[in-house]
């Protein structure tokens, strides 16, 4: 834009023309942004309600209390039959989703740091492994991944007559992983009160043995104290009670084992896909957050005299997590969202119980929003929590 | 731009012309399999477009010049297509036909292959002009906005095991504790929640959105049993590792009326498809076949003469919006409904199904056509 004839204006500045006023312009320019999305937002909601009439629709979420006639295979935590509610599926969905979640960035996050650290070790053959890991796991999509342990799974494992046997009555074949179930007998509220009990002390142990060495210098064995009230105090309690607790096995039926607790294969293959596929991400993430600490604090630390041990668990990684944090936290939002690939699979997560939903109501308009609206609930809530977190973990000056 | 672009070409057979000229250019064919895509590219057709499926569905056929069918993504039989890409079966000699009747030509057919989940959002997005992929007809899904035009196989819901491992079982009644295999978003998964519950048996269902799925995790023995309509049964069977290892159990435990389906609110369309079944219907009844059709128009039997649009001065075909001598395309191209049975599901298949309850009315089934007069 090179202008050939520059006349130069002279303006009284203390007479700006409104028009080149930046604030007044900034007022101008957002009020027309505002204006446009409002009358984009009532374009679309407008042709929805249209288009539904004229395609004879009903439209609501009244339909969510309708019977669902249909049953979900896995309903851990709710009690759900075809009688149930399109809604309480929907809660089934939702949980599932969760479970693997959840279930899924622990497992991830441990891999991922073993990985990650691994790939950094001094131990060439380690270090070789753990590069052909992430490279392969990297470089597949995860829809392939988990395809490869479902029909994993299913191929290599058993028939039911035919399960292979574990150790405490535990049994694994082509329908699943069995186990025994705990029941609770009269009096076993007292375990329940231990482990609370427990929980508490180990938490009120922590900080009475940090003020101490901060103080003193000495150390305390948290560890093993902790470990000792946790599982000591409920394993007192139902001493005390005479152990008000027995196990229901896992027995073979006509067609497969019935009784104990049993997880599916659905659920362990996306539940192992997920973990495996993302720990390849977090281990680079946490290579990276490692490289990124200075030489010169590890050296520090070798030279006051911390082994190799230390100097990672109290130098490095809590330097590196300041590092590591804000993109581990896109990676569990990742495997959040991937857990919708379930729908492969057969495993009853959100995305396959909504279109089941969708199927037989013809809701489309509702039920995709209900897909949206849960998994940006559920990515918010864990940016959140890591936000939090990473605020917690973060350099503050003294 | 990307997504937007692709949005645009996956609905693309929208009359977009209120919206712009960019979807005349965009409209390649694209065949969106993905469920959840579906979904939401039905509920984004909603909310984006101003101007839904319109009414004249012939008109919109006839100015694009092909017939856009939702069939089934591979049922022998039914709908499948072979090593050169070329689809067969039952659902499809009615696609054919519909094409034949409005066309004059069986060729000017295009298939959109549809999971059952996908292939109602598909018909009511107008992705497809016309449903023919054996969908049950149920109220719910009449008054969801379809109408069903009529019944083309009869078929009732059964149950497959291998009774090779499971030698005991002879009955439906003996699954309790089973493991099912079964399709998501199907009639046939609430007939299965019906069913165990009213005879108070247990069992976990194993859902899958693909066909083709339900059909590996069966074969890998994730199940027990595996449930959808007879006819589907004896089609999947074939395509098992050990065919002759697995049997039908005998129970029939729902109606499923089968039958092509297509958006509500435009009759007009809606008749051309019901009258191109009756047409199949009338043609097996009144003995005109592929092979002798063009003779018996020429010949003077006056019921032969007037379903074949020979009558002077007749306006049935015209008044369809088709042409008067639509029966006789449509017989040229794919036989009577008799000639389809046999060929696609009958001796002429390895399916080898009987004609059963799909018989003509007179040789006691229940397949009825009204007169075309």
């Amino acid at each position: 834009m090179a202008s050939q004839d520059i006349t130069p204006v002279v303006k009284d500045s203390a007479k700006v023309s409104l028009l080149n006023d930046p604030k007044f312009r900034g007022y101008i320019f957002q009020a027309v942004a505002v204006l446009v999305i409002a009358g984009l937002v009532y374009w679309m909601v407008n042709n929805t309600i249209t288009n539904l009439q004229r395609a004879n629709l009903a439209s609501g979420f009244g339909f969510l209390d309708g019977r669902s006639g249909f049953d979900i295979s896995s309903s851990p935590y709710l009690a759900y039959s075809s009688d149930s509610t399109y809604l309480q599926a929907l809660w089934v969905g939702i949980l599932n989703t969760l479970t693997v979640a959840f279930a899924g960035i622990i497992t991830a996050t441990i891999i991922g740091f073993i990985i990650g650290i691994g790939r950094l070790s001094h131990n060439w053959l380690i270090r070789k492994i753990c590069t052909v890991y992430v490279e392969v796991f990297r470089n597949v999509p995860p829809l392939l991944v988990i395809f490869f342990w479902y029909s994993g799974v299913l191929s290599v494992l058993p028939q039911a007559r035919q399960s292979i046997s574990l150790p405490f009555n535990m049994f694994l074949n082509n329908r699943g992983f069995f186990f025994p179930a705990p029941v609770f007998g009269e009096g076993a509220w007292l375990a329940g009160v231990g482990l609370l009990v427990g929980i508490v002390g180990t938490f009120l142990v922590r900080r009475w043995a940090y003020k101490r060495q901060m103080a003193t210098g000495q150390q305390f064995p948290v560890g093993w104290t902790s470990l000792g009230l946790i599982v000591g105090l409920p394993l007192l309690a139902l001493a005390i009670k005479g152990f008000p607790l027995s196990f229901d096995y896992p027995v073979l039926g006509a067609f497969n084992l019935r009784g104990g607790s049993q997880v599916g294969p659905e659920f362990m293959s996306l539940y192992l896909a997920l973990s495996f596929y993302t720990a390849s991400f977090i281990a680079e993430i946490v290579r990276a957050g490692i490289r990124g600490v200075g030489k010169g604090q590890s050296e520090a630390a070798h030279a006051l005299g911390l082994r190799a041990g230390p100097t990672t668990r109290l130098v490095v990684v809590p330097q590196a997590m300041r590092i590591i944090i804000p993109p581990l936290t896109s990676q569990y939002l990742n495997l959040t969202k991937n857990s919708s690939l379930a729908v492969a699979i057969g495993y009853p997560d959100l995305v396959a119980v909504g279109g089941t939903i969708l199927n037989q109501t013809n809701r489309s308009i509702e039920v995709v929003t209900i897909w949206l609206v849960v998994y940006l609930s559920i990515s918010v809530l864990t940016s959140l929590f890591m936000n939090w977190f990473n605020a917690k973990m973060a350099l503050v000056e003294r | 731009m990307g997504p937007f672009l692709g949005a645009w070409g996956a609905i693309r057979q929208y009359d977009l012309s209120s919206v712009g000229t960019m979807g005349t250019n965009l409209k390649g064919q694209i065949v969106m399999k993905n469920l959840v895509l579906k979904g939401a590219l039905a509920a984004s057709a909603f909310v984006l477009l101003a101007n839904a499926a319109s009414a004249a569905t012939l008109d919109d056929v006839k100015k694009k010049g092909f017939l856009q069918c939702g069939v089934n993504t591979g049922l022998p039989g039914f709908a499948s297509p072979n090593d050169k890409g070329e689809w067969s079966g039952f659902d499809v000699d009615y696609c054919r036909a519909v094409a034949a009747a409005v066309f004059g030509d069986p060729t000017k057919v295009k298939y959109t292959p549809l999971s059952a989940k996908d292939r109602l959002p598909a018909l009511q997005s107008g992705e497809i002009d016309v449903l023919i992929r054996n969908t049950t007809w149920t109220l719910s899904r009449d008054e969801q906005g379809f109408d069903f035009t009529g019944v083309n196989y009869y078929d009732g819901q059964g149950f497959m095991i291998n009774s090779k491992k499971l030698s005991g079982i002879n009955s439906a009644l003996q699954l309790s504790g089973a493991s099912v295999c079964v399709q998501a978003g199907t009639t046939t998964e609430l007939n299965l929640a019906d069913y165990f519950k009213a005879n108070k048996m247990e069992y976990n269902p194993v859902v899958f959105e693909k066909v083709e799925e339900v059909n590996a995790a069966y074969d890998s023995g994730r199940c027990d049993a595996y449930t959808t309509d007879q006819s589907g049964l004896y089609a999947y069977r074939l395509a098992l590792t050990a065919p002759d290892d697995h049997i039908v159990l005998p129970e029939i435990i729902s109606k499923e009326p089968l039958g092509p389906v297509v958006r509500q609110g435009d009759a007009q369309w809606a008749d051309i498809i019901r009258w191109t079944h009756y047409a199949l219907l009338t043609a097996e009844e009144l003995g005109i076949t592929k092979a002798n059709v063009e003779e018996l128009a020429k010949g003077d039997s006056p019921e032969v003469k007037r379903v074949l649009g020979q009558e002077a001065g007749t306006k049935l075909g015209t008044d369809l919006g088709l042409t008067n001598d639509w029966v006789v395309n449509i017989v040229k191209a794919v036989g009577n409904y008799g000639e389809i049975f046999e060929k696609n599901l009958g001796s002429g298949s390895p399916l080898k199904i009987a004609r059963g309850i799909n018989a003509q009315w007179s040789k006691g089934g229940l397949q009825y056509a009204m007169p075309i007069r």
